[in-house]
């Protein structure tokens, strides 16, 4: 199950990181999702919770949407969507998964 | 909260009452829902528990499809079903969610509210899918907790405490695989008992704040801690297969290799049996002649009836082979790959990957695939993918296309013999289809149907192996409404057909064709489609088949049939003398782009509220249908001489 995440939110001064700025297999954290309410209640459900883990998973062939592990299940998102679910680095499980 | 709707008859309320017969008002039948977010296996745990005795059908007014079923209990009572649209919460957003709220909130005046609810969870990702339960547990109806895939977890190193889990939320839990179909037996008992119980006891631990879909998600977590719940390992073996089927090179040559596959044996696996039912038909009909004593009756027995009907029945086998791997491919969960590939490509033509899935099951039959599209969130991606779905080749025009390819094309082998040119004809006007609907849907989405940028959100299941039962039972279903078309449509339209082919009569004898009213209005409209290539009995064909495309088939058989062409030489041969095969390729191109189908036109009307998209799409699929075969006419004829 996703660990749950301290609550120091340290306010970086670098560009904001998003899910479609990592490479695959980059584990980080989600922190918030800048999107309309209900597209954002939707992916909550689908497991896209702020504190939860993702990892970037493989693109679709020709650079389609991509497959993101969360939350125990894997979920595809298009670049445009990506782009708007803000994340950072996990210092203790900043890790590359394989496969 | 229940025990109100304790007395009230309900047996009048249901819907479909041909599988709910109506009750004496002390005895009336107890409903139990069956929900579960998308892919918990709710179909088929619904399936084991009901087997035949189901039935799909649409709720009034909104065209979200339920199924509806009975399950024979050991102590000889009888429990209906219904297995409700997959929802992740009871926040109502989408129309299929707004019903399973409706449905289980008792808000829908034409659905009795269900007497107790089974929910079905994934035990594999059983974190996510409990907070489910906190809504459904919140409604107070006795509920059932399934968790199933219990083979897939012991299998992954995952583990559960059922009975801690059953304490804590007061309520009876089950370990079970729907697939494998163990742990069913418990369902039986919980079943059994519903009679008895009217209300639910609250849960132990305290519910959430449904609206709070964070606080929800912790409420499961917690839970799952409390029940010890391990979480099994990834499944591997669908990270290997995704390393191939979604692989940069591999993944699309996969997917252009499987639909090759598929059509290419729909053509050589269906073709002994199909030539085994036509001999069948044609026997019988010669039989019927034999035994019969001669009467205009035994003529629209045998000319109209069995001629009309036969022709199209001998397309079953054909028909269900390809819902057969339109089904291996949908359980297998393939499709919803197929669907995040083609995301990129349908997003160049206004659409998005998951109008996809409704353009695939439209190879099979459009008014499903109509009904699939509330997939789609945005309401102009979902008309467009409407307008274009019967564009795709659906199972009806297979008869058409299978007649007049084996009448008209040459069997010479292509590639090699990888595939024949039949097959490759039939390939490529699957092709066609395919390619004038995204042209459509390009031209729609930037004229009529523009929108701002959609989304594409789609959870990649698993894969699994389908099962040979939800395969069977699909397969039972599609070739019931297939006999039942042939059964009642071109069944009237044959009858329909031989009577206007017999009348005025001439002298008390009946007319040649060329003098009934049948062939008057052929020769009426031949003018119109002589420029097709098309003569006066192809003409109509072409009318008969506005009901349903496979009709002209079945008219073409009573058209010779009364002719008295000797039927031994078969259909294929008869064709002949009415189309050159410029003009067979002109019919094939017509009946690509016509929407020929009343039941397609009626669930777009539905779909939509009202006549404006059917009569759109039926206008400018005959205008395609007219200008193509034209064009595809003259091309022919200048390169066939």
């Amino acid at each position: 199950m996703a660990s749950r995440r301290r609550a120091a939110r340290h306010s970086s001064s670098r560009a904001a990181l998003t899910l479609a700025d990592l490479p695959t297999g980059q584990r980080c954290v989600l922190d918030r999702l800048d999107l309309p309410d209900d597209m954002a209640r939707r992916l909550m459900e689908l497991g896209f919770l702020p504190g939860n883990e993702v990892v970037p998973g493989r693109r679709a062939p020709g650079g389609g949407p991509r497959v993101f592990r969360v939350d125990g299940s894997e979920v595809a998102l298009r670049h445009e969507t990506a782009a708007r679910l803000y994340v950072r680095r996990d210092p203790e499980s900043d890790l590359v998964v394989l496969s | 909260m229940s025990s109100c709707h304790g007395d009230t008859p309900r047996a009048g309320l249901l819907p479909n009452p041909s599988i709910l017969p109506p009750r004496p008002v002390n005895e009336r039948p107890i409903i139990v829902a069956i929900v579960g977010p998308p892919n918990s296996g709710k179909s088929t745990l619904f399936n084991r528990l009901t087997g035949l005795r189901q039935k799909v059908a649409n709720f009034p007014g909104v065209t979200v499809e339920h199924r509806m079923g009975k399950a024979k209990l050991k102590d000889n009572h009888e429990v209906f079903l219904v297995d409700l649209p997959g929802v992740y919460s009871l926040h109502p957003r989408a129309e299929d969610e707004q019903v399973t709220h409706d449905v289980l909130k008792g808000e829908r005046p034409d659905f009795p509210k269900p007497d107790a609810v089974v929910l079905i969870l994934d035990v594999t990702n059983l974190g996510r899918h409990l907070v489910l339960a906190a809504p459904i547990l919140s409604l107070g109806l006795p509920t059932l907790i399934l968790l199933n895939m219990a083979d897939d977890l012991a299998l992954r190193g995952g583990k559960v405490d059922v009975a801690a889990l059953s304490s804590e939320l007061n309520c009876p839990v089950a370990l079970i695989s729907a697939a494998k179909g163990t742990g069913i037996d418990g369902i039986q008992q919980f079943l059994m008992g519903t009679a008895a119980r009217l209300s639910a006891p609250p849960p132990k631990i305290e519910l959430p704040v449904l609206q709070d879909v964070p606080k929800c998600r912790q409420w499961a977590a917690k839970l799952g801690v409390r029940a010890s719940y391990r979480a099994p390992a990834p499944p591997l073996w669908t990270r290997r297969l995704d390393s191939v089927f979604l692989h940069p090179v591999a993944g699309p040559l996969v997917f252009v290799a499987i639909v090759v596959a598929v059509f290419q044996s729909i053509f050589s696996w269906a073709q002994p049996v199909m030539e085994g039912l036509q001999h069948a038909v044609l026997w019988s009909g010669h039989w019927m002649t034999l035994v019969l004593p001669d009467s205009p009756w035994r003529g629209l027995l045998v000319d109209g009836i069995w001629a009309g009907v036969g022709s199209v029945v001998v397309f079953l086998p054909q028909i269900l082979l390809l819902f057969l791997f339109i089904g291996i491919l949908e359980d297998s969960g393939y499709l919803a790959r197929a669907a995040l590939i083609a995301d990129r490509t349908m997003a160049k033509f206004g659409l998005q990957g998951k109008s996809f899935i409704p353009l695939l099951s439209a190879y099979a039959c459009a008014v499903p695939a109509v009904m699939a599209t509330r997939v789609i969130e945005n309401k102009r991606d979902r008309i467009a993918t409407v307008m274009i779905a019967p564009l795709m080749t659906c199972s009806a025009r297979l008869p058409v296309y299978t007649l007049l390819i084996a009448a008209f094309i040459p069997n010479i082998p292509l590639l090699g013999g990888v595939l024949s040119l039949p097959a490759a004809t039939m390939l490529s006007l699957y092709v066609l289809g395919f390619v004038v609907a995204v042209a459509v849907a390009r031209i729609l989405k930037s004229t009529i149907l523009k929108s701002k940028g959609s989304s594409f959100v789609l959870e990649m299941p698993p894969y699994r192996w389908p099962t040979w039962q939800s395969l069977a039972l699909r397969l039972i279903d599609r070739a019931k409404i297939f006999l039942h078309r042939a059964g009642t449509v071109i069944l009237v339209v044959s009858v329909v057909l031989w009577v206007f082919a017999h009348v005025p009569l001439d002298h008390g004898k009946a007319p040649t064709l060329e003098h009934s009213f049948a062939g008057m209005v052929g020769k009426t409209m031949e003018p119109a489609i002589k420029p097709l290539g098309f003569n006066w009995k192809i003409g109509i064909g072409l009318i008969t088949s506005l009901a349903a495309r496979e009709v002209i088939v079945g008219t073409l058989g009573t058209i010779y049939g009364i002719e008295g062409d000797e039927p031994s030489k078969g259909l294929q041969a008869a064709v002949h003398q009415d189309l050159s095969t410029a003009g067979a390729i002109a019919l094939l191109i017509f009946f690509a782009f016509a929407m020929q189908c009343f039941s397609t036109l009626a669930v777009v009307k539905r779909e939509t509220g009202g006549w404006k998209w059917p009569v759109f799409q039926f206008s400018y699929m005959l205008a395609l249908a007219y200008s193509g075969s034209w064009l595809a006419f003259h091309i022919a004829n200048h390169f066939l001489g």
